[in-house]
């Protein structure tokens, strides 16, 4: 690891730790359980940010190989003697396997990388718009199957009964590990490549750059790193529903990554700490809105009203997000030799 | 034979909308290379259109006039919204405003509206049926036909005989050189945009007649239709997004009479899959369009 690199991992592990001692120590468990949905969130948008930052292809299929980690690694957690009451219709081979919940989230990171392998080769082919219309139909194959797969889903009705197994410390550990694979992927030859073919497909195509394979271990990558998240976030949560990997979540990642910067890791992890903050206190100004009644109707929906217009001013103003092409290491070497 | 022309006409009567809303995308995307993700809220805009002239005396067919002028200017705001800020910077960029400006209005739906869903004033045309060769069909799916037959003829007259049909279709094969001949580019995206609000409007209409009420997350069923369309005719052709839309018809409605009840749930699986199979085979979709430049 080179030095630039090391300094931008640093800026990066900094405030992780920060937040995660600040949280822990100062005693609100709300704050608690705020920073570490915020490290899950940010494993996801990292893993996006792998594919989508050094391809430039936009996927909104990621938020659906969350929910194959989160279901994947449930089924093997949930306590036997609860199995048959949460699910009914569960295969019986499945029926008597038990894993740890890290050897389960382990698995489920696996089976959404699999997935995504297996799907994900004949769509690397694509460039542009049919690309990205592409992975929206295949969020929706993904959401259909999650909703009418009742034998190991629980159908459109919540999942419960998983046994709470996320730490904040397993969460940070977590998104620093996701941190590190997502800098040395950016640096890799595969990463370079891949940006390569990015900023000049027919160029880099000349030159013996295989875009689909390319693209496809970006891809396979950031689903692993998505599945990862989703194991975490079930043993986080531990009862959930299909419609928790849909739209609305897409777009609060996807803001994420945007606001932030896809192009670069720093910028990721830069827009995951302020939308998470923004949308949080909005969220509260919101209920505290609704509880004091100022308002004759219950306001719902403003938390994304917010969120869309910041992410339109972004773009306009810059369209590459708030950290645009240079990671923060390489930023500070520039202003420490200038100063 | 009366099952046979009841598939027929469930064929022609959906692959008619799938048609008219794909054609709406596709005119867009020719000019632009941009994807409107924003397409699907059109239809709702309409739809809430209808529902709030719903109490008031005018006859139905103002109330659907003004609702399809409501998706026009729906269609032209998220241009100025979505598209005119960033549309010169990045392909990715504009995929993300019109997303987020889909969630925009689908949110301010929610806030200032509601999140039930809300009965729209239908005239009884809508609700009778005819007997045709021993099958009862809907009169609705037959008023659907007529309608996506006029309007794909007015659509053609516009870009094949007026001014600004040529204008557009210059500018959706080399944009920068119809420009440097001085045909007006805002004029023209513009106008794209209103044509795409006015195939919307017009499809919102046919739609909310088969379902008859309008929730917020309305539009996202005619955007995916839209967009499989579009991807399997060929992005860069008009004709490839009418047929892509009958053929993406025949295929729901395939499954639709074919497969069994416990596997009908899965129908949208296996619709997507099949698409994927198609492009697998032909990336660039069934009908190639022209080659165009980059949009600059």
């Amino acid at each position: 690891m080179n030095n630039s690199k090391l300094i931008t991992f640093v800026a990066i592990v900094i405030p992780v730790l920060a937040v995660m001692l600040a949280a822990r120590f100062l005693g609100f468990p709300v704050f608690e359980r705020i920073v570490t949905l915020l490290f899950i969130n940010m494993i996801l948008v990292l893993g996006l940010q792998a594919f989508m930052g050094n391809s430039g292809i936009l996927s909104f299929a990621h938020i659906a190989f969350m929910g194959i980690g989160a279901y994947t690694s449930s089924l093997f957690t949930i306590p036997l003697q609860m199995r048959g009451m949460v699910l009914p219709d569960l295969y019986p081979v499945l029926k008597p396997i038990l894993l740890s919940p890290y050897a389960a989230i382990a698995v489920g990171a696996v089976a959404a990388m699999l997935v995504a392998a297996l799907v994900a080769y004949p769509l690397m082919r694509l460039s542009d718009a049919a690309a990205v219309i592409t992975s929206f139909a295949l969020l929706v194959v993904m959401h259909t199957i999650m909703v009418n797969w009742s034998e190991v889903t629980n159908g459109p009705r919540t999942l419960f009964g998983v046994p709470k197994a996320t730490t904040i410390y397993l969460a940070a550990a977590g998104a620093i590990l996701a941190a590190l694979i997502a800098l040395y992927f950016k640096e890799s030859r595969t990463g370079l490549l891949l940006r390569a073919v990015r900023d000049d497909e027919v160029a880099a195509g000349a030159m013996g750059a295989n875009l689909s394979l390319l693209r496809w271990k970006g891809f396979v990558l950031s689903a692993l790193l998505a599945g990862f998240a989703g194991g975490l976030w079930a043993h986080f949560i531990t009862s959930y529903q299909p419609s928790a990997f849909y739209l609305k979540e897409t777009f609060v990642i996807l803001g994420m990554l945007v606001i932030g910067g896809a192009g670069t890791v720093s910028g990721a992890v830069l827009g995951t700490f302020v939308v998470t903050f923004a949308f949080e206190a909005l969220r509260a100004t919101e209920n505290a809105l609704n509880s004091s009644s100022v308002f004759p109707w219950q306001l719902v929906g403003l938390t994304e009203i917010v969120l869309a217009l910041a992410m339109i001013a972004v773009l306009a103003l810059r369209p590459g997000g708030l950290i645009e092409a240079e990671e923060f290491g390489a930023t500070w070497r520039k202003l420490r030799r200038r100063g | 034979m009366a099952v046979y022309v009841q598939f027929l006409i469930d064929v022609l009567s959906l692959g008619s909308l799938y048609a008219l809303m794909a054609l709406g995308l596709v005119i867009v995307y020719g000019i632009l290379k941009l994807v409107n993700f924003a397409y699907g809220e059109l239809i709702m805009v309409a739809g809430y259109s209808l529902f709030l002239l719903g109490g008031t005396p005018l006859p139905w067919l103002v109330m659907a006039a003004v609702a399809v002028l409501m998706a026009i200017g729906a269609g032209i705001a998220t241009e100025y919204a979505a598209f005119r800020p960033v549309r010169s910077k990045s392909v990715t960029a504009v995929l993300i405003t019109s997303f987020a400006f889909s969630t925009l209005l689908q949110n301010a739906a929610l806030l200032f509206i509601s999140p039930r869903a809300r009965t729209v004033p239908l005239p009884d045309i809508f609700s009778d049926t005819v007997v045709l060769f021993g099958a009862i069909i809907p009169l609705r799916n037959i008023l659907t036909i007529v309608a996506a037959a006029i309007m794909l003829a007015i659509f053609s007259f516009i870009m094949k005989k007026t001014v600004l049909g040529l204008a557009m279709r210059a500018a959706a094969t080399k944009f920068t050189m119809a420009r440097m001949l001085g045909i007006p580019a805002n004029l023209v995206i513009t106008s794209a945009f209103a044509l795409s609000g006015l195939l919307a409007g017009v499809v919102s209409l046919f739609w909310l007649g088969r379902i008859g009420s309008v929730v917020p997350g309305i539009g996202l069923e005619p955007l995916l239709v839209a967009f499989i369309a579009t991807v399997i005719g060929g992005m860069r052709s008009l004709q490839g997004a009418v047929f892509g839309g009958f053929l993406l018809a025949l295929i729901v409605t395939t499954f639709n009479y074919l497969l069994p009840p416990e596997l009908l749930k899965f129908r949208d699986a296996f619709t997507f899959s099949l698409v994927i199979l198609i492009l697998l085979w032909r990336p660039d979709g069934l009908i190639q369009g022209p080659a165009t430049g980059q949009r600059t």
